[in-house]
């Protein structure tokens, strides 16, 4: 007899939302395991609308989406225990690490929930000096919204993806302005809306085409050169997106990952390869929107339900292959996600072994966006010019 | 600060030498002051090395520096255990790539030996890949050198410094010597901002900056020219790429581009050996990080598969001579330890002692103190092979790195106090890890502020 019915490894949507559907659903203790001191992931500092749509059916700001969700979970009887980080799972014991010491914890399942971060600029390879200011999103929003700190004057923000534009806001709560967003890409890569409430409103110039070269600056950030040359003096540096899953604990388990993405490999029931191991959130697709993972999370309850009840699992947990411009595929709860590498035209073909089970219109695609394509038994995904 | 009180020893410099020849004088009867230009110890050329203890099997036999590799390697390697400086036996195995590299390997067994080190072992290529399964195609011999260590190059300068404060050195930061004024009994120091120390005798550990010291008292000899090597430090999920440090046949320039594994579990690729006259460009270059990433490939492919967690570049206080220049004058009661480069780390301890030598010549007397009344010192240790704080309970503050919110108040708190973020990253590891502050940048400047005097953005780093 287990412990708990159920540990999942952190409390974001993806990991929360589990957890209250599995306590809905009866799975009896259901423990979620948060590193950080407090439940809600990062929509805890992201101080603006866009979050709860699709799972919640209203339209809310990060915090008080994270606070939501920690307070249903809560009232459903879901044990969260916060300054705790999990170490192992092998076997489905759960050791775990945290004030108090250690613990060891058996669960009938164990869920992992560890999200994602961004890569941050050592992790780009960008050359130059290493001064202070510079940021991820992540940190800025966390000095910035919930310490209420100044983080500079004058913002470089490094991408053209939809968080790059979320930091536009965040800085210019901060009072910070921002002189330039750069991508190497040749345009940016955000929906019109939200480039236009952002960059334009706060006359944001987008450089194209280009890539930050060298940073300058002893002690503070005093400019940054991009590839071409040119030299932008500005007193902060934000590293925006090119998200990497924090998929720490699930490689040192030894679960295979795919290969661009660094996600654990799961099938559309989010089964890994290890029997009563699930993996759930942005850890599986990087990154897709917090009610996309919230979903992924309620979804997952019902193959958890599954074994608990009848212990059975797949007999081969398998990647979708991809092909060069796409990056990867995954599944979500809203069907499969893709990425592409480039702004292309053409079709993107869903394929069940020699069948082709989905064919989307000819049409360009976005890099850095989110294609969501129907829930299908497809094992490779290919683009069509 | 009284201009009136007269050290009997003066250290200029707290790098990884001047911290260590400072603990050695603060075990004998002496009053000894050790100052430093930056705001920490071990914020220079000592931080950002390769963090190997070598065993000096390579050195040029007979040199002085090769004395004091051998000597150090030993003195360190005891020490360090008491100290809380995490080391770790990996050994290394220099590998060949071509037939010119792994003809040059008998020579280099005998040199090791003439260095007095008779445990290097030359193998075959077959038996080099048996050892490092990951190595890259072309390996055409080895040689196998079981007693290099990996060490704690953050913790041995603080060691050294707070073992030397503890036990009643005075500790000046931020006090850049710029005048001097040799008297016939004592000399005067004269810091940037006008602050003044009286001193007998002055050891110029200076570092980068050893030879505008050396000048300062009126001497030539050396000059420095410092060279930059880049680094590349990866994510610690490569780390079961690599047993041991791969090291390069070296060449006349430089010891080459190596890989090693680091006591804090990661895995480093560099230096690279780029001589530059800026002594304070400690930037990395886009050609220095690509020659890094080819070399890499090349030694252990799938290296380059798995994230990078930092990149850094540190200079090496390299001169015209190949060799440790160290002099001593009677008149000016001065001691020079100048051209200490990248060995300076597996020296220090013996440099220590050398420098007492050295001052006992031009007339220091020195005795040495009470056994009974020495203070011990012991840092938690930071390598992952150590038993760690977070194990035992604690509230994780740092999660890539697994630093507890107690470590940070201990580091802002210690007898040689953390008074930046890298001060706190080389005291704790707190933000050395893969997310490089995505997660708790914020959460550690928080608690830092609240558990020292200071704003939390004055930790942040801003003006």
């Amino acid at each position: 007899m287990s412990d708990a019915a159920v540990v999942i490894v952190g409390a974001g949507p993806a990991g929360l939302s589990a957890a209250i559907e599995l306590r809905r659903r009866g799975a009896g203790r259901v423990i979620v395991y948060e590193r950080e001191l407090q439940a809600g992931g990062v929509p805890r500092h992201t101080d603006h609308l866009g979050y709860g749509l699709r799972d919640l059916h209203r339209l809310t700001t990060g915090p008080k989406y994270a606070a939501r969700l920690t307070r249903a979970a809560e009232r459903a009887g879901v044990e969260i225990e916060v300054g705790r980080s999990v170490h192992s799972f092998g076997g489905r014991t759960v050791t775990t690490n945290g004030s108090g010491g250690a613990t060891t914890v058996t669960a009938g399942a164990v869920v992992l929930a560890t999200g994602v971060r961004e890569r941050p600029r050592a992790a780009r390879l960008v050359p130059g000096d290493r001064p202070s200011g510079v940021y991820t999103t992540g940190a800025l929003q966390q000095f910035a919204t919930l310490h209420h700190q100044r983080v500079g004057t004058r913002a470089v923000i490094v991408g053209a993806e939809h968080v790059s534009f979320s930091a536009v806001l965040t800085l210019a709560h901060a009072g910070c302005s921002v002189v330039a967003m750069v991508t190497p890409l040749p345009r940016h890569q955000t929906y019109e809306p939200l480039r236009w409430a952002t960059a334009s409103r706060h006359r944001v110039p987008i450089h194209t085409g280009v890539e930050i070269a060298e940073i300058i600056g002893r002690g503070q950030v005093e400019a940054v050169v991009l590839s071409d040359g040119r030299r932008i003096d500005c007193d902060a540096v934000v590293f925006t997106g090119d998200w990497i899953p924090d998929h720490e604990l699930a490689r040192t388990a030894g679960l295979p990952m795919l290969a661009f993405a660094k996600s654990p490999v799961i099938d559309g029931g989010w089964h890994t390869e290890q029997p009563g191991v699930f993996a759930v959130g942005n850890l599986t697709h990087p990154a897709e929107t917090a009610d996309v993972c919230a979903l992924d999370g309620r979804a997952a309850s019902t193959n958890i339900m599954d074994w608990l009840t009848l212990q059975t699992w797949p007999a081969a947990v398998t990647p979708i292959e991809v092909e060069h411009p796409i990056l990867w595929a995954a599944h979500t709860a809203v069907g499969i996600t893709v990425r592409v590498a480039e702004f292309v035209e053409g079709r993107i073909e869903c394929r069940a072994d020699e069948d082709v089970v989905h064919t989307t219109r000819r049409r360009r695609w976005t890099p850095n966006q989110a294609i969501h394509l129907p829930r299908s038994e497809a094992t490779s995904i290919v683009l069509t010019r | 600060m009284p201009t009136d009180r007269v050290f009997d020893v003066v250290v200029v410099g707290a790098g990884v030498v001047g911290c260590a020849v400072a603990r050695e004088l603060s075990q004998l009867t002496l009053s000894v002051a050790l100052v430093e230009a930056r705001n920490d110890v071990g914020a220079g050329t000592s931080k950002a090395n390769t963090a190997i203890l070598h065993t000096g099997f390579d050195a040029t036999p007979g040199s002085v520096e090769s004395r004091l590799v051998a000597r150090g390697y030993h003195m360190l390697r005891e020490y360090a255990p008491f100290a809380g400086v995490s080391v770790e036996q990996t050994g290394a195995v220099l590998v060949a790539w071509d037939d010119e590299q792994a003809a040059n390997l008998p020579r280099l067994a005998e040199k090791a030996a003439a260095n007095g080190y008779d445990r290097a072992e030359v193998i075959d290529a077959a038996a080099v890949r048996a050892m490092e399964p990951h190595l890259g195609e072309g390996v055409t011999g080895g040689m196998v050198v079981p007693d290099e260590h990996l060490i704690d190059p953050w913790s041995t300068p603080i060691a050294f410094a707070t073992e030397a404060v503890a036990n009643g050195c005075q500790l000046f930061t931020n006090l850049h010597v710029t005048e001097l004024d040799v008297g016939s009994e004592v000399t005067r120091l004269i810091a940037e901002d006008g602050r003044e120390l009286l001193a007998r005798f002055v050891v110029n550990a200076a570092g980068l900056h050893g030879d505008t010291l050396h000048r300062l008292f009126g001497f030539d000899g050396f000059t420095i020219r410092p060279r930059r090597g880049e680094l590349i430090v990866f994510d610690k999920l490569a780390r079961p790429l690599l047993g041991r440090t791969i090291l390069p046949v070296p060449t006349s320039h430089t010891k080459g581009v190596l890989l090693a594994p680091t006591v804090f579990g990661n895995i480093l690729l560099g230096p690279t050996a780029d001589d530059i006259d800026d002594r304070s460009a400690t930037g990395s270059t886009r050609a220095g990080l690509d020659t890094l990433l080819q070399k890499g490939h090349r030694i252990l492919p799938a290296l380059l598969g798995e994230e990078v967690t930092a990149v850094y570049a540190g200079l090496r206080a390299a001169t015209e001579h190949s060799d440790y220049q160290l002099t001593s004058e009677a008149a000016a009661r001065y001691v020079c330890l100048g051209g200490i480069r990248s060995t300076g780390l597996t020296a220090s301890m013996a440099l220590g002692e050398e420098a007492v030598a050295l001052l006992s010549v031009i007339g220091l007397n020195a005795i040495p103190g009470a056994a009974s009344t020495r203070i011990p010192v012991r840092l938690t240790p930071l390598g992952e092979a150590d038993e760690r704080p977070y194990q035992s309970g604690g509230t994780l503050i740092c999660h890539c790195e697994r630093v507890t919110s107690a470590e940070i108040d201990a580091a802002i708190t210690s007898t040689v106090p953390a008074n930046d973020l890298d001060g706190l990253r080389r005291r704790t590891r707190a933000l050395a890890g893969r997310c490089q502050g995505f997660y708790c940048a914020a959460e550690v400047c928080a608690h830092a502020a609240v558990a020292s005097d200071r704003s939390m953005s004055a930790w942040m780093g801003l003006p």
